[in-house]
């Protein structure tokens, strides 16, 4: 069985009210990269939050790791579009957070703090903010905040990475900058990732597999795969077969708004 | 002198400003003492009836802070309860918005026939007209955490217990503390209220017995006495405030 399997799932968030996501049936495989994109309000978030077991299923069936979701998991790491770093806590506690919650770092949290505390580090120093240990998120640039909440959302080892449009709020540049980051940081340690986004370069870049989604009610209308060889230099993005997928993506998104 | 030292000595300028001000009209309209004393009648009548004085603002005070410990205590917990509970949310506000409403001092008789002359209805009116800004503090500020960082929360397996403990009350800190700010000078008009009504002790009771006798510099005496320790307190509690959340701060001046 696939890690995340969706069967037949609809949602809608007043009982019997308008339906943000209907029908929708997809398999990710273990530490495969997918991205799901679709114009706004078609149900992306929505998704996530069914994956994530924050909102049960009003339809079909929602599995992750061979079982029914039926409430939230522990295994799931989620960063979102604001980096929602809590201002009394400093970059590092922020990023600790999470060992305060999941199990089992959470009943070893007094015998191993040093040892929590040393990964915390070195995961800094790796997306770069190393020297930002101490500093409160108010001190920290937009990206270096995205930075660290992708540290808080991948602390604990999840085996699902949940990102909802990260990158968003970010120029150009730095967008770029924390692609690559991401494309490293997955491929240095596995995990299954679902990136929802609305930028089609995006996801294209990223993933293995781009989900395209109908305006509401949510459907799936495309399931792409992007076979473009690893690793990708940022230099892809200007290649032909690069803008192939991205063209062939962007007709489908123009078909689903003109139907 | 420099800007910043203006700024740090503009309160007591200003003060001195109005006295000055208040001096001078006194004088040039030759009001009478017992309508308006003069600042000068009022320092001497405060210093020769300082040990008086000091007795019956101690009482005051003990009295103030004895309601507004009452009212923290309930104002918190009432708080936390109306601002994690939508259910106790609909059932508690309009109940207590209506309380909140009721002129404080019409309820002193009816603590007086319960508890008698003294301490106690100083005490319970205090409490009463201090409590509900913390409420609506406390409440505001646990029933305003963004959603999604409740999403990273719960998508952990974290309880609400969790979510209270690591991110709502935290958050709700500098609520609870503009709150104390705005409540600890309610406190005072509370107990000084009542005890105007229904006490022989304190500062409001002081102030009843002087303006009986047309002792008018006494009572100004009295009322400055209230002001100064609201300012003291008040101050306190801005401490306290910038000390515990200064991260809600950061480079503003304190309201
Ligand atoms: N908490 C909610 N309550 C009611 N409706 C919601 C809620 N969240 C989202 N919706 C509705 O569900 C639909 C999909 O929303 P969402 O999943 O946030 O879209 P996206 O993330 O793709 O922009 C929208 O029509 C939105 O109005
Ligand atoms: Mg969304």
């Amino acid at each position: 069985m696939a890690f995340v399997q969706f069967e037949n799932v609809s949602l809608a968030y007043q009982p019997g009210g308008q339906t943000a996501i209907e029908n929708v049936s997809f398999k990710v495989d273990e530490n495969a990269f997918v991205a799901v994109v679709g114009p706004s309000g078609c149900g992306k978030s929505t998704l996530m939050k069914l994956v994530s077991g924050l909102k049960p299923a009003s339809e079909g069936y929602v599995y992750v790791g061979n079982r029914e979701v039926t409430g939230p998991l522990g295994i799931v790491g989620m960063a979102f579009q604001q980096a929602n770093l809590l201002p009394w806590r400093t970059t590092l506690q922020n990023v600790m957070l999470p060992l305060e919650i999941v199990e089992p770092f959470r009943s070893q949290q007094k015998r191993q703090r040093c040892e929590h505390e040393a990964m915390a580090r070195a995961l800094l120093a790796k997306v770069g903010l190393a020297g930002c240990e101490d500093k409160f998120p108010w001190e920290l640039s937009g990206g270096m905040q995205q930075r660290a909440s992708i540290c808080r959302a991948l602390i604990h080892k999840p085996r699902l990475l949940m990102l909802d449009e990260p990158f968003g709020a970010l120029d150009a540049f730095t967008r770029e900058e924390l692609w690559c980051l991401m494309r490293d940081l997955w491929q240095s340690e596995p995990f299954t990732a679902i990136l929802v986004t609305h930028d089609l370069r995006e996801a294209v870049f990223l993933a293995d597999r781009v989900i395209v989604m109908s305006p509401k009610p949510g459907r799936i209308i495309d399931d792409r795969l992007v076979d473009l060889p690893r690793p990708r230099p940022l230099e892809l993005c200007y290649s032909e077969a690069f803008a192939e997928h991205v063209h062939a993506l962007r007709c489908q998104i123009g078909h689903a708004r003109q139907s | 002198m420099p800007p910043s030292l203006i700024i740090r000595a503009a309160p007591v300028l200003l003060l001195l400003a109005l006295l000055g001000v208040w001096h001078l009209a006194c004088t040039a309209l030759a009001i009478p003492d017992f309508l308006l004393p003069s600042p000068m009648a009022v320092w001497h009548a405060g210093v020769d009836a300082f040990d008086p004085i000091m007795m019956h603002a101690q009482q005051t005070l003990l009295t103030t802070l004895g309601g507004f410990a009452l009212a923290v205590i309930v104002g918190l917990l009432l708080g936390i309860a109306v601002g994690i509970s939508p259910l106790i949310y609909r059932a508690c506000y309009p109940l207590m918005v209506g309380f909140n409403s009721i002129p404080k001092v019409a309820f002193v008789p009816v603590l007086v026939v319960w508890f008698g002359i003294g301490t106690i209805p100083a005490i319970i009116t205090a409490f009463l007209i201090s409590f509900f800004p913390i409420v609506v503090n406390v409440a505001t500020g646990l029933s305003t955490l963004e959603p999604e960082l409740e999403d990273v929360l719960r998508s952990l397996g974290a309880s609400r217990f969790d979510i209270l403990r690591k991110v709502a009350i935290p958050r709700a800190l500098p609520y609870f503390f503009a709150s104390l700010k705005v409540s600890i000078t309610l406190a005072f008009v509370g107990s000084v209220i009542a005890e105007t009504v229904a006490s022989n002790l304190g500062i409001g009771y002081l102030m009843m017995s002087a303006s009986s006798t047309m002792n008018m510099a006494l009572v100004f005496a009295g009322l400055a006495v209230i002001g100064a320790m609201g300012v003291v307190m008040y101050a306190f509690f801005s401490q306290a405030e910038q000390h515990f959340t200064a991260w809600a701060h950061r480079g503003t001046h304190a309201p």
